[in-house]
Parts: structure tokens; C-alpha cells; sequence
């Protein structure tokens, strides 16, 4: 085990919100739940994200079973004078490829494949090897964490995308685009992605076997 | 209160780590050394810059929502999107969620941001907590990772080539000020709030 002082041992608790270090012998204000609240912003103190578990592995599974609509159903209608084309997200990278833009198709395909596959796999290994309490590469899962919180928002391009062509392109009946129900599903897949990494403790990943409240 | 003692503390928040703070020099960053996250980082910016800088993103906040983002020409016909034109075409097209996940990502949060910023370092300018100085700081804290306009102007970007390869149409982007507040807004979404918590004395509100 590492032999850095941690709070939790010391008896000290860190505010989530204003940052105030409260130790034991700190009078902080006792709230109506039998809670402890921060002196300093009166936020409710918890030595790790309440029910930090549960809350992510829910979220997560709420955030991957709409991934699948959000992939299957198109996410945007084009018609223009001589065809009518529904886009998936893969179809639309693809388009972005062949008609040549490779460079903006890596982007999509990362932002918008990439980047949420990434962040179920990562949190379902953080997920089950804190839970565990794994000691396996302690260090690398928690820079894979930090990766996954700073990446996550950027999935939001592809819905961006469709509303800006949708506010765009309205030449009268000659050319149209149209938002599909399959944006809507990937819009809210990543909110719950966000939430569900926002849940996740990543101090579990250094708690020992059978210290997680 | 033990708080002075306690401000002399800093508890890693990826892992739970105890630091002694010591105070950073310029372009300093303090690093967990147990888990390598960043503990801490030196602010150049004073309160008076900050201020000045969050004044300026006000003024391009408004130019960018004026503007259009993108404009597109077919046939000598000019058809343009503001962001208001874009989020009240997504409700109007059945996606109301979109609608009301750009107008708050990219209008509302964004905007609530700055004014809050802006308020609290006018009254730390003068030395003194602004009113409503605690709500506020926990408003900032929770509306920190919920402020999208970076991936929106990526977005304009993508739109603009996927116009062109769809209809062959000219796109010009009016995404200038939008970059711009972009710029300005990841100057300070980089502030450390810690720092505006201790920059002024507790007190009566
Ligand atoms: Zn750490």
C-alpha cells in the first residue's frame, strides 16, 4: 500500500465543493439528517461520492442502452432535389470519408464512436477492479479516469452538427435537413456519460478491500 | 474555527492524499505524487484582470449570439443560423431535447457563468464578499463541467463541410466570435475557485 498520508485516516475531510480541509476537532455545522455540512459553504461533507457504486454502474447502463438507438436509428434526414438520404453516425463518418474529408471523419468517428465506447469500457474496468480493490496499476487507472472526465463532453459534436445543418440548410423545398430520432437518444447518452463518470469516486481506486461507504 | 490551520491543507481529490500547500511560484503547478493529478496551479491573472477578461467575453458573448454562426449561399440565396435560430428550429423539428441541451451548454450556463464571475470579482476587487457570495460559489461548482462552446465551434466547423459536401453550397463562417469567446472563456474556466473562496475574509455576507 502507498505510504502517503490520506485523509481519511488522518480524520480529515475535504469539502467536494468549496475545498476547505475540516479535521475532526473542526466544529463543522451538524445538519437536520444527522449530516455534516462545511463550515465554509454548507455543502453536506462525504468522505467519498454517496452511493458511488451504484449510481455509476446505473447511469452507465442507462447511457449504453440508449447508445444502441442512438447508433441504429439515423440521426438525420437530408433531401435535396433528387434523393432523400437518412444519416446514421456511422454513415455520416463514412460520407465525411469518401467525399473527402478524411481529417473531419476522424474527428467525428472519434468524438462520437471513439470516445463513448472509451468511456464504457474504462469505467466498467474502474468499476470492477475498485470494487474488487484490485492494487493492479493503481497509478494508470487513475490518469485513464482523469482522461475519461476531460474527454467526455466533446461526444456532444455530433449533435451540434445536426442542428446547425438543420438551422442551415433551408432552401425553400429544394434542400432539407431534417433532425432523426437517433440524435436525440446520442444527445442523451451523453449526458448520462458525464453523469456517470461525475459519480464515480476515483479515491475508491486506492481504498483497500473493505473500506467503501 | 480551526479553518486557518485547515487552509494550510490540500487533500488530493482523485486519492484522498494530505498535502502541506506551499505557496507557488509563477507557472508553478503542485502535483499529487501519489496519483499525479493536479493538486494546485499558480495564477498569473490578478482579480483586475480576471474581471477585465470576463467584461470582454460579456461583450463577445453578445456578438456571438447576434451573428450567425454559419452562412450558407445556393443559387444567390443567403440562409444563415444564430444559435437561437438553431435551438428554436430543433424544438420546432420534434427534438426538443437537443433544443434545450444547446440552449443551456451553450447559452444559459455559459452566460449564468460570467455574470456570477464577474459579480463576485467586482466585490473582491474592493476587498469584500459580494452578496450572495456562497450560493454563488456553489452555483460555479456544479455549472463547471456543463459550459459546451468549444465543441460547438468544432461543430460549426463540421457543419460548414458537411454543407458543402451534401449540397454543394458556399459556407462562410461567422464563427470568429465565437472562437473568440471560446479563447476567453477557457482562460477562465481554468480559475481555481479556491482561490476567490480565500481571497476575501469570512464574514457577514
Ligand atoms: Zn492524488
Amino acid at each position: 500500500m502507498s505510504a502517503f498520508p490520506r485523509a481519511a485516516d488522518l480524520g480529515l475531510i475535504g469539502c467536494h465543493v468549496c475545498k476547505l480541509v475540516i479535521s475532526a476537532d473542526t466544529p463543522a455545522r451538524v445538519d437536520v439528517a444527522d449530516e455534516l455540512a462545511c463550515p465554509r459553504c454548507g455543502s453536506v461533507l462525504h468522505r467519498r461520492k454517496p452511493y458511488s457504486y451504484m449510481r455509476t454502474w446505473a447511469l452507465m447502463i442507462a447511457a449504453f442502452l440508449l447508445y444502441i438507438p442512438a447508433n441504429v436509428l439515423p440521426i438525420m434526414r437530408t433531401a435535396s432535389l433528387n434523393d432523400i438520404d437518412d444519416n446514421t453516425i456511422i454513415s455520416g463518418v463514412v460520407e465525411l470519408w469518401v467525399k473527402g474529408s478524411p481529417d473531419l471523419a476522424i474527428i467525428v468517428f472519434t468524438a462520437s464512436i471513439v470516445v463513448p465506447v472509451l468511456k464504457f469500457l474504462s469505467l466498467g474496468t474502474l468499476l470492477l477492479s475498485s470494487q474488487r480493490g484490485s492494487g493492479w496499476a493503481r497509478p494508470q487507472r487513475a490518469k485513464l479516469y482523469r482522461l475519461v472526465e476531460f474527454i467526455g463532453y466533446w461526444s456532444m459534436l455530433d449533435v451540434f452538427v445536426v442542428a446547425l445543418l438543420t438551422a442551415l440548410v433551408r432552401f425553400g423545398l429544394l434542400s432539407l435537413v431534417e433532425p432523426l430520432p437517433g440524435v436525440i437518444f446520442f444527445g442523451l447518452t451523453v449526458v448520462l456519460t458525464m453523469l456517470a463518470s461525475m459519480s464515480f469516486d476515483p479515491r475508491l481506486i486506492w481504498d483497500g478491500r473493505d473500506s467503501d461507504d | 474555527m480551526g479553518t486557518t490551520s485547515s487552509e494550510a491543507l490540500l487533500i488530493c481529490e482523485h486519492c484522498d492524499t494530505v498535502y502541506r500547500r506551499r505557496p507557488l511560484a509563477r507557472g508553478d503547478v503542485a502535483q499529487c505524487a501519489c496519483c499525479h493529478a493536479v493538486l494546485e496551479r499558480h495564477h498569473g491573472l490578478s482579480v483586475n484582470v480576471m474581471l477585465a477578461l470576463v467584461m470582454t467575453a460579456m461583450i463577445v458573448f453578445v456578438q456571438a449570439n447576434m451573428w450567425p454562426i454559419v452562412t450558407l449561399g445556393l443559387n444567390g440565396q443567403l440562409s444563415g443560423a444564430t444559435l437561437w435560430g438553431t435551438i428554436i428550429v430543433m424544438w420546432q423539428q420534434q427534438a426538443q431535447v437537443v433544443a434545450v441541451l444547446a440552449a443551456g451548454t451553450l447559452f444559459f450556463f455559459p452566460l449564468l457563468k460570467m455574470f456570477l464571475l464577474g459579480w463576485l470579482l467586482w466585490f473582491g476587487r474592493l476587498g469584500r464578499r459580494a452578496p450572495g457570495f456562497v450560493p454563488m460559489m456553489v452555483t460555479l461548482h456544479y455549472l463547471q463541467p456543463w459550459t459546451m462552446s468549444e465543441v460547438f465551434v468544432l461543430g460549426a466547423l463540421v457543419a460548414i463541410v458537411k454543407a458543402h459536401l451534401y449540397f454543394d453550397v458556399v459556407a462562410d463562417p461567422g464563427i470568429y466570435a465565437y472562437a473568440a469567446l471560446t479563447l476567453l472563456i477557457t482562460i477562465f474556466a481554468g480559475v481555481d475557485l479556491r482561490q476567490l473562496w480565500e481571497l476575501t475574509p469570512e464574514g457577514p455576507a
